[in-house]
């Protein structure tokens, strides 16, 4: 698909506006990791992902994983926006029997190719499709979103040191660097330091980008695809609940709905007119 | 002496065998020398997967190759198994994806590495997770029977091998193997023997004391703890009126609690279990292990004794 950056911009806005829905309607869910994220998963299968809305399980589909699987509602607005599932699904967002469970969760969802819901799962999972394609001699790529709380995941680590060792050059990483984490600020709950630098040592590409911007991420994603032998991440630079004023940067918004007020104050600020 | 050899070098040979199915892939974790993946690597090192001592990688790493069509074999210690529960627990088991692991070097036999590598918990917790299959063979024969028919299980499993030697019972008897049915190795009526790994030959043995004393003694190798073989134990219910459980493994939720599980919400028998007490063990050898935990063929006759003579 070819979007241009105002076009990009409007697929992200519509998905922000049901992320926001989503979460209002179940008065639970994530919607901060959501809206930091919804810019550059809105790229990447707006422009980048090879894959059959109409046949969710083609067999050389590239693969997305989202491995801070609680930002559910990012996921399944893109979903519905491509056209994998339909935007009247979004209202079973958790509800008994629908499909777009609290996490993200390929048993229930098409287009769903990992469950998640415990962080620092799915890095691992994507080394292992990754390395499924290059022994299936195919040219589909992995995609995996982590985010940055789940840094502290050794087990991030684990898989980290065994893509490079294995060279598995089509796994391809984006960190929604957004700061914050459940309780508190990541700065305050577990510092991590000089993040791109441990990921240089540990064998990878590194590039950072402003994950808002949308010509930036779509340079991220050109760097994502062109980099071959080693594993390669994206650091976005995002704002947890980017694009809603009372949401962004504070912490409160990484697992609460908005009451009324609050809901009907975003839909304002992002430009949707409810009846 | 009758042949002696490791249910461990079964799991090797029968990844081995399983290779000419281009989709089998092994994971290694540091430890393939050990659990006997290595033959497979040595042949076949496109298909394996080091994951160096990173359990959790491993078992997740596994399971993207279940997601994207492939057969995985992944091994380790049994009591590192227990670190990647989580991750069979939420990345296996729930998604329920074909990933076969292979916990070796289980239980007290193990011996002299001491209790930190004894692990006796390993079939109670992965038996409590759903979809997954559990499995404990006795000997070399039947792990290799075992493992080889995994990739037609098409759901995700847990078999526990023993690092050391035990007799061979099953040469010639490779038919009788099939996951989910216990086999009956010897017939009595006085009491039933429900035994798995190690302990199947202490049973046989068990069985022959009794026999001196005038007592028949049922012997069940219990390969597979889940599913468990109901009908089976119901049959032996009818017959024996009293069952034993014999286990290299906390009396606490493996063999022992499966069977009383079923028991007391089915047809109903008293129940003596032989397993470890809730207690962690000790550098040792084999047999000395054995003795020390309460495991033998003696501690077995007794347990037999008691059941019986609780039947009313």
């Amino acid at each position: 698909m070819t979007l241009s950056i105002s076009e990009l911009e409007e697929f992200a806005r519509k998905c922000r506006v049901e992320i926001v829905k989503m979460v209002y309607r179940a008065q639970a869910g994530h919607p901060g990791g959501s809206l930091s994220e919804i810019d550059l998963i809105s790229a990447l299968y707006a422009t980048r992902m090879r894959v059959r809305p109409q046949q969710p399980k083609w067999e050389d589909r590239d693969r997305f994983i989202l491995s801070k699987g609680h930002a559910s509602p990012g996921m399944y607005a893109v979903l519905a926006e491509m056209g994998f599932i339909e935007h009247e699904d979004l209202h079973s967002y958790r509800v008994l029997g629908g499909k777009c469970q609290g996490h993200v969760d390929m048993k229930w969802c098409p287009g769903v190719d990992f469950s998640a819901g415990s962080l620092g799962m799915g890095l691992s999972f994507g080394l292992g499709c990754a390395i499924a394609a290059r022994l299936d001699n195919s040219q589909r790529r992995t995609f995996v979103m982590i985010g940055d709380g789940e840094l502290q995941e050794g087990s991030v680590w684990e898989a980290a040191m065994a893509a490079a060792h294995h060279e598995v050059g089509n796994l391809k990483v984006i960190l929604d660097r957004n700061r914050i984490q459940n309780d508190d600020f990541c700065e305050e709950q577990m510092r991590m330091f000089d993040i791109p630098a441990k990921w240089r040592a540990f064998g990878w590409e590194v590039k950072e980008i402003d994950g808002h911007n949308m010509e930036d991420v779509m340079s991220g994603l050109d760097f994502l695809e062109a980099t071959n032998n080693k594993p390669a991440i994206l650091i976005a630079h995002t704002i947890k609940g980017a694009g809603v004023s009372f949401m962004e940067n504070n912490p409160s918004f990484h697992g609460a709905a908005p009451n009324d007020e609050q809901f009907a104050q975003a839909m304002l600020e992002l430009g949707e007119v409810i009846a | 002496m009758s042949e002696m050899a490791a249910t461990r070098d079964g799991y090797g040979q029968a990844l081995l065998e399983l290779a000419d199915n281009p989709k089998v892939v092994v994971l290694e974790a540091d430890l393939g020398k050990s659990t006997k993946s290595l033959h497979f690597k040595n042949k076949y090192p496109a298909r394996t997967i080091s994951c160096g001592i990173g359990e959790q990688n491993m078992l997740l790493t596994a399971a993207g190759l279940a997601s994207s069509g492939y057969i995985p074999f992944a091994s380790t210690f049994a009591i590192f198994t227990e670190r990647a529960f989580e991750q069979m627990r939420n990345g296996v088991a729930r998604p329920d994806l074909a990933v076969h692991l292979c916990g070796s070097h289980g239980g007290t036999h193990t011996g002299t590495d001491g209790s930190s590598a004894q692990s006796i918990e390993d079939l109670a917790i992965f038996r409590t997770l759903p979809n997954v299959v559990v499995m404990h063979p006795s000997d070399y024969i039947s792990t290799l029977e075992l493992t080889k028919q995994l990739p037609e299980l098409n759901k995700p499993s847990y078999m526990r091998t023993a690092r050391n030697n035990t007799p061979v019972m099953y040469r010639g008897r490779e038919s009788e193997i099939v996951i989910g049915k216990g086999i009956i190795l010897r017939q009595g009526t006085d009491v039933a023997i429900i035994a798995c790994g190690v302990l199947v030959s202490e049973s046989m043995k068990a069985a022959e004391l009794l026999a001196e004393k005038g007592i028949n003694a049922t012997v069940v190798d219990m390969h597979t703890l889940k599913p468990l073989d109901g009908d089976l134990i119901d049959s032996l219910v009818s017959q024996c009126g009293a069952i034993v459980t014999a286990e290299d493994h906390n009396v606490i939720g493996g063999l022992g609690g499966a069977v009383a599980e079923h028991l007391v919400t089915n047809k109903y028998a008293p129940l003596e279990m032989v397993g470890v007490a809730d207690r962690f063990g000790e550098s040792g050898q084999s047999d000395e292990m054995l003795e020390v935990m309460g495991l033998n063929s003696k501690y077995i006759e007794q347990a037999a004794q008691r059941a019986i003579a609780r039947k009313s």
